[in-house]
C-alpha cells in the first residue's frame, strides 16, 4: 500500500580515496594486532615486550580508524585521526632510527611508506574538509530525498482538490503545524522539528496540473531548504488513484541532527511515510484512525513507545487526540 | 471498569481501568454481555506474540448491547444486541472493498510497525498486541468499537448470546478454513486440532458438502466431542501412527484436503521431535513450533489444498516447500474475514443448521478470568471453551 525510498544526495556513498584508507587501515592494523613481532621485524626495529605492546597499540588504533571510516558517509574526522595517527608513527620510526633500530634501512622505508600515507590522508581529509568531495552534495549539503506512494480508493481529481488546499496539509502531515495561503501561489508554513523545535518559512506552487501533479518549493530566506511534488496516476482495474509523493529538503543539523531525530523516531522517511497513511485514512474512512495504544493516530514515534492498550484517562485523551484533528 | 489485563507471560489479571470513550465518529461503545477466551489469547498468555505491552486489556471474542454511538453510525442505537467481528475494517478501502476484512488497509494505526514484521500491515484487532493496532480488547465491561457502522451485527431474534458469541471470531474462522479447501462432492477433509476452531472447521466442512472429516488431536475429550458434536472420524496421534492411519482411512490416497487448526504452539508425540522446535522457538531462532502445519503439508493427497486457519506469527523452520511445489498443493490462509461471513452463518443458526453453543465447557465471571486462562490453557477439567460473564 505504502511504498516508499530514501536516497541522502552524497554521490557515492563513501569517497573512493577515504575507502581506499579504510581498507589500508586494516591491512596493516590486522597484523600489528596478531603479529606485531613479525611487524617489528619487518620495520627493523628492536622486538621485544614494550615494543610489542606498542604496536598492538598502534593496530588498535588502525582498526578503529578503518571502521570509523566504513562507518560514516563522509569520513572526515576519521581521516583528520589518521593523519595524527600517521605523524605519530613517523615520530615513533623516527625515534627507533635515533636509537635502537637495527636495520636502519627497514626503518627508512617503513617511514618512506608512512609518510605516503600522510600525504593521502592530508589530501583527503583536506578535500573531504573543504566539502569537495562529493559532487552531488556540494549543491546542497545534506539534502534528503524522499519517495513514497499509496493507492487510494478515488478518482484523481477528488485527490488533487484535497492536496491544492494547501491549508489542509497539517491534517494529515504530523510534522506541520499550520500552513496558511498567503497570495495565490504563495504560503506560509509552520513546522514541528526534532527536539521541540519549531521552524518556519515560506513557499510558492511551481507547477500546478489540475488532477495531474503539484509542486512546490520553499522560497529563499527558508531556513530549511525544501521542495515536493505529488502525482495521480489512475491505478489499474477499478483500484482508484496511485499518489506518488517526492519531498527534498536539508536535514536542520546536518548528519548529527538526521541521526539525531532517526533516534527520536522523526526520520522524516518514516515521518512522510505515516503522513501518507493519515491522508489515506482521511480520505477512504473520513478519520485519523486511533486505537487506546496509539490514540495520536499513525505516528511512528509512538509506535517506537505505545502506550498501554486501554482507554486513556479523559486528560490524557484531550490533548492525544486532537493531534492532526481533521475539522 | 472491570477489564481482564496481560500483565506479562502467564499472567492477567482483572484491574480497573478508565471507560472506553467516543475517539471517532464512526465507533460505539458496546456493554458486553459475554466475551470467550480464545486459543490465540494463549499464544499471547504464553508470550509468542511480540508488541504485548502490560496493561493491554485481551479479548476480541465478544457481544453485548450498544450504549453509544458516534455521530457517523447511523445504522445502529442505543439498546441493539450486536456480536462484534475480531477484525476492525474500515469497510471501504480496495481491500474491504473485495471483502478481505482482515487485511483493511487503514484500521490499524501502527501500520509501519507491522510492516516491519509482516512485509505489510494487517487489519486492527480487539485485544491483540500492537502489531495490529493497540486496539484495547472485549474482556472487560465495555469495549470501544471503531467502524461500528462496518462491523457489528444486530441479533434481534430470540438466540442465546452462546448461540451467536462465536460469530465473532471462531465459527467463521473454522468456517473460511473449509471454504478454502473449496470442497467437491466426494472429498475427505482431514483437520488438525480439535480446539474451538477445529470443531467449526469439521462442522463446516460436513455443512459444505465434505464426504468424511477426519479429525486429529491427542486428548481424548477433544477427539469425543469431534465425534460426537460434529461428526468426525478420529484419530488420537498419541495413540496412533497419523500417516499410516489416514492412508488406511483413505484407501491409500490420503485425505483431498487438510485443514491446520492448531497454530504455533502445536506439540509432536516423540519427545526429540518436540524438543527440536521446542529449543529453537525459546531460542528465538524460530518463532513457530510447525508439527501439525508440516504434517498437514505431507499427508495432503496430491493435488489438495492446504488450509491453514492456526495463528503464526513469524518464522517456520523446515517448512516443506519441496511437498508443496512436487505434488501440486495449495497453501491457503488467512486471518479470517469475519465480516463477510456474518449474515449467512446468522443465517445457518437461525435455520438450525448448526448451533455453536456445543464447544462450551466453561462458564465463569469475568472477575474468575485468570483461572480461565490457567483452565484452558492446561486443559484442565475437559476445557475446550471459556466464556466470561462481566
Amino acid at each position: 500500500m505504502t511504498a516508499i525510498s530514501k536516497s541522502t544526495n552524497g554521490g557515492p556513498p563513501r569517497e573512493n580515496l577515504a575507502k581506499g584508507l579504510g581498507v589500508f587501515s586494516f591491512a596493516l592494523g590486522i597484523p600489528q594486532i596478531l603479529a606485531p613481532g613479525r611487524v617489528n621485524r619487518m620495520i627493523g626495529v628492536r622486538d621485544d615486550a614494550t615494543t610489542r605492546a606498542a604496536m598492538r597499540a598502534v593496530g588498535v588504533r588502525e582498526i578503529t580508524a578503518g571502521v570509523g571510516i566504513f562507518s560514516q558517509r563522509r569520513p572526515t574526522t576519521w581521516l583528520w585521526a589518521r593523519v595524527a595517527g600517521d605523524t605519530l608513527d613517523l615520530a615513533l620510526l623516527g625515534a627507533a632510527l635515533r636509537g635502537k633500530s637495527r636495520q636502519p634501512g627497514r626503518t627508512m622505508a617503513a617511514a618512506g611508506a608512512v609518510a605516503g600515507a600522510l600525504a593521502a590522508d592530508l589530501v583527503d581529509a583536506v578535500k573531504l574538509s573543504r566539502g569537495e568531495a562529493p559532487a552531488a552534495a556540494q549543491e546542497q549539503p545534506n539534502s534528503m530525498h524522499l519517495k513514497a506512494a499509496t493507492t487510494v480508493r478515488r478518482d484523481a481529481d477528488e485527490l488533487y482538490a484535497f492536496w491544492r488546499d494547501l491549508e489542509r496539509f497539517p491534517t494529515f502531515m504530523a510534522h506541520l503545524e499550520a500552513v496558511s495561503a498567503t497570495e495565490a501561489e504563495r504560503s506560509h508554513w509552520k513546522a514541528k522539528g526534532p527536539l521541540g523545535m519549531s521552524v518556519e518559512w515560506d513557499a510558492e506552487i511551481t507547477e500546478d496540473i489540475p488532477g495531474e501533479r503539484i509542486a512546490w518549493r520553499s522560497l529563499e530566506g527558508a531556513k530549511v531548504d525544501n521542495s515536493g511534488t505529488v502525482r495521480f496516476v489512475k491505478a489499474p482495474g477499478d483500484q482508484g488513484t496511485e499518489v506518488h509523493i517526492e519531498m527534498q529538503y536539508a536535514v536542520p543539523g546536518g548528519s548529527v541532527g538526521s541521526l539525531l531525530a532517526k533516534l527520536l523516531g522523526e526520520e522524516p522517511a518514516l515521518q512522510i511515510k505515516d503522513d501518507l497513511r493519515r491522508f489515506k485514512q482521511i480520505v477512504e474512512t473520513g478519520e485519523i484512525v486511533r486505537s487506546d495504544g496509539s490514540p495520536e493516530g499513525q505516528l511512528n514515534k509512538r509506535q517506537l513507545k505505545p502506550r498501554p492498550a486501554h482507554p486513556l484517562p479523559d486528560e490524557e485523551r484531550a490533548s492525544a487526540t486532537t493531534a492532526g484533528e481533521t475539522s | 471498569m472491570r477489564a481482564t489485563v496481560w500483565s506479562g507471560r502467564n499472567k492477567v489479571a482483572v484491574e480497573n481501568v478508565p471507560d472506553p470513550k467516543i475517539l471517532s465518529e464512526r465507533d460505539a461503545i458496546v456493554k458486553i454481555s459475554s466475551t470467550a477466551i480464545c486459543g490465540s489469547d494463549l499464544h499471547l498468555y504464553d508470550g509468542y506474540i511480540p508488541a504485548m505491552r502490560k496493561g493491554d486489556i485481551l479479548g476480541h471474542e465478544f457481544m453485548g448491547e450498544i450504549v453509544e454511538t458516534g455521530k457517523g453510525v447511523s445504522n445502529l442505537k442505543v439498546g441493539d444486541r450486536v456480536v462484534v467481528p475480531f477484525p476492525i475494517a474500515c469497510g471501504y478501502c480496495n481491500a474491504c472493498s473485495r471483502g478481505l476484512f482482515s487485511v483493511c488497509e487503514n484500521s490499524n494505526p501502527n501500520g509501519s510497525m507491522a510492516e516491519k514484521m509482516f512485509g505489510d500491515a494487517p487489519c486492527g484487532i480487539f485485544g491483540y498486541s500492537h502489531l495490529t493496532g493497540g486496539y484495547a480488547g472485549g474482556q472487560a465491561e465495555y469495549a470501544r468499537v471503531p467502524f461500528a457502522d462496518v462491523g457489528p451485527i444486530k441479533i434481534d431474534n430470540g438466540l442465546e448470546d452462546e448461540q451467536v458469541l462465536f460469530l465473532s471470531d471462531v465459527f467463521p474462522t473454522g468456517w473460511m478454513g473449509a471454504e478454502m479447501c473449496n470442497i467437491q462432492p466426494g472429498d475427505i477433509v482431514a483437520v488438525w486440532g480439535c480446539g474451538p476452531v477445529g470443531q467449526f472447521a469439521i462442522a463446516s466442512a460436513y455443512l459444505l458438502g465434505a464426504e468424511r472429516v477426519i479429525a486429529i488431536d491427542r486428548f481424548e475429550y477433544r477427539l469425543r466431542m469431534a465425534r460426537e458434536k460434529a461428526g468426525a472420524e478420529t484419530i488420537n496421534y498419541e495413540q496412533t501412527p497419523v500417516r499410516e492411519a489416514l492412508r488406511e482411512m483413505t484407501g491409500g490416497r490420503g485425505p483431498d484436503h487438510c485443514i491446520e487448526a492448531v497454530g504455533m504452539e502445536a506439540h509432536h508425540h516423540n519427545p526429540g521431535m518436540y524438543a527440536y522446535d521446542r529449543v529453537k522457538q525459546a531460542a528465538r531462532m524460530e518463532s513457530e513450533r510447525g508439527y501439525a502445519v508440516r504434517e498437514a503439508i505431507l499427508n495432503c493427497r496430491s493435488g489438495g489444498t492446504v488450509s491453514i486457519a492456526g495463528i503464526y506469527g513469524g518464522f517456520m523452520d523446515k517448512f516443506p516447500i519441496g511437498a508443496i511445489v512436487n505434488r501440486s498443493l495449495t497453501i491457503k490462509s488467512g486471518q479470517c474475514h469475519v465480516q463477510r461471513y456474518l449474515r449467512p452463518l446468522l443465517n445457518r443458526i437461525e435455520n438450525g443448521d448448526i448451533d455453536p453453543s456445543f464447544i462450551v465447557t466453561h462458564r465463569m465471571s469475568l472477575d474468575d478470568a485468570s483461572n480461565g486462562y490457567e483452565t484452558f490453557k492446561h486443559k484442565q477439567d475437559e476445557c475446550v471453551k471459556v466464556v466470561l460473564k462481566p
